[in-house]
């Protein structure tokens, strides 16, 4: 039998996963973006879960606004990437210091 | 059983794709990776029976989100082997801090399993589909917040196109007002050149 604590299992993991991506790949502004998805997405499906297991789906219309600003922050990111990269040719994070005093 | 087999089925295929979008070294494998992981966690939710958290998770996320990461790794010409760099060298301090937050989080769970809030709850059978309660709840008592992420879309999407606009320094379309301030005289002349002289331009 699949109880709740199954899906917090596997929404665990994911989050772990998102957290050791952006860790790993510190310098790939892209893949950084990948990991923050990957984090959300566990997010949601901790509040889909919780809202099927209590029988409120207070936790699926948060989980929509969510996945809303998901889609922004997806959005927003790549802009400010291609304009990154089209000033400097690079997307590493080594190189955004043009701003340190 | 059936449901069993699925959720585990679900579960691994959306942790291992989860793995290999931070370890691929193809950028673009990546995001198919990921893509991969978005299906099967929407394979996640529909097992809990949250039909249109699923359907909205494969529109927004690979239908949009994911399509748009491939756009950006297509598009922009990267090197990424050089970015690949320290790679290696946060490996091992980067699976301490994973394996230390895995462990903290189930240390989370398993104390909320002893409490009697949850203890034992089962999914509660839906008296209507999943679409119409949701359709209800948030146009009713969530109509604020609703309005207020449609807001937050159209900022981002003003926001993205603001920021990658750019004004070409030769523009390819014609000048408008100045194809219509140009009158017959001052764009040809009628003469009638003697016989031996030329047109003199």
């Amino acid at each position: 039998m699949i109880g709740l604590g199954h899906y917090l299992t596997v929404a665990a993991i994911l989050f772990t996963i998102g957290v050791l991506g952006i860790f790993l790949n510190r310098r790939n502004v892209i893949l950084m973006l990948m990991a923050i998805e990957l984090i959300l997405l566990a997010v949601n499906i901790n509040l889909v879960a919780f809202s099927a297991y209590l029988g409120d789906l207070t936790g699926q219309v948060l989980a929509m606004f969510v996945l809303t600003v998901a889609a922004a922050e997806a959005a927003i990111g790549l802009a400010i990437l291609v304009i990154f990269f089209r000033r400097r040719g690079s997307i590493a994070v080594d190189d955004v210091n043009r701003m340190h005093g | 059983m059936i449901a069993t087999i699925a959720f585990y089925l679900f579960a691994t295929l959306t942790i291992v794709p989860a793995l290999a979008v931070i370890f691929a070294r193809n950028p673009v494998h990546s995001v198919l990776w990921l893509i991969l992981a978005f299906f099967n966690a929407a394979g996640l939710m529909l097992l809990l029976g949250a039909e249109f958290i699923a359907m909205l998770v494969v529109i927004v996320y690979v239908g949009a989100v994911a399509v748009l990461f491939l756009f950006v790794v297509m598009m922009l010409d990267i090197d990424f082997a050089s970015l690949r760099s320290g790679f290696t060298k946060n490996l091992p301090f980067g699976l301490l801090l994973a394996l230390v937050l895995a462990f903290e989080i189930f240390v989370a769970v398993m104390s909320r399993q002893a409490g009697p809030a949850l203890s034992g709850r089962h999914i509660p059978d839906a008296a209507q589909p999943n679409i119409v309660a949701l359709g209800q709840l948030l146009y009713s008592r969530y109509l604020f917040p609703f309005e207020i992420a449609g807001l937050i879309l159209l900022v981002a999407m003003i926001g993205a196109i603001v920021l990658t606009h750019r004004r070409r320094a030769d523009p390819r379309t014609p000048n408008m007002s100045k194809q219509i301030r140009r009158r017959p005289e001052d764009a040809m002349k009628l003469t009638q050149p003697k016989v031996g002289e030329g047109v003199k331009l």
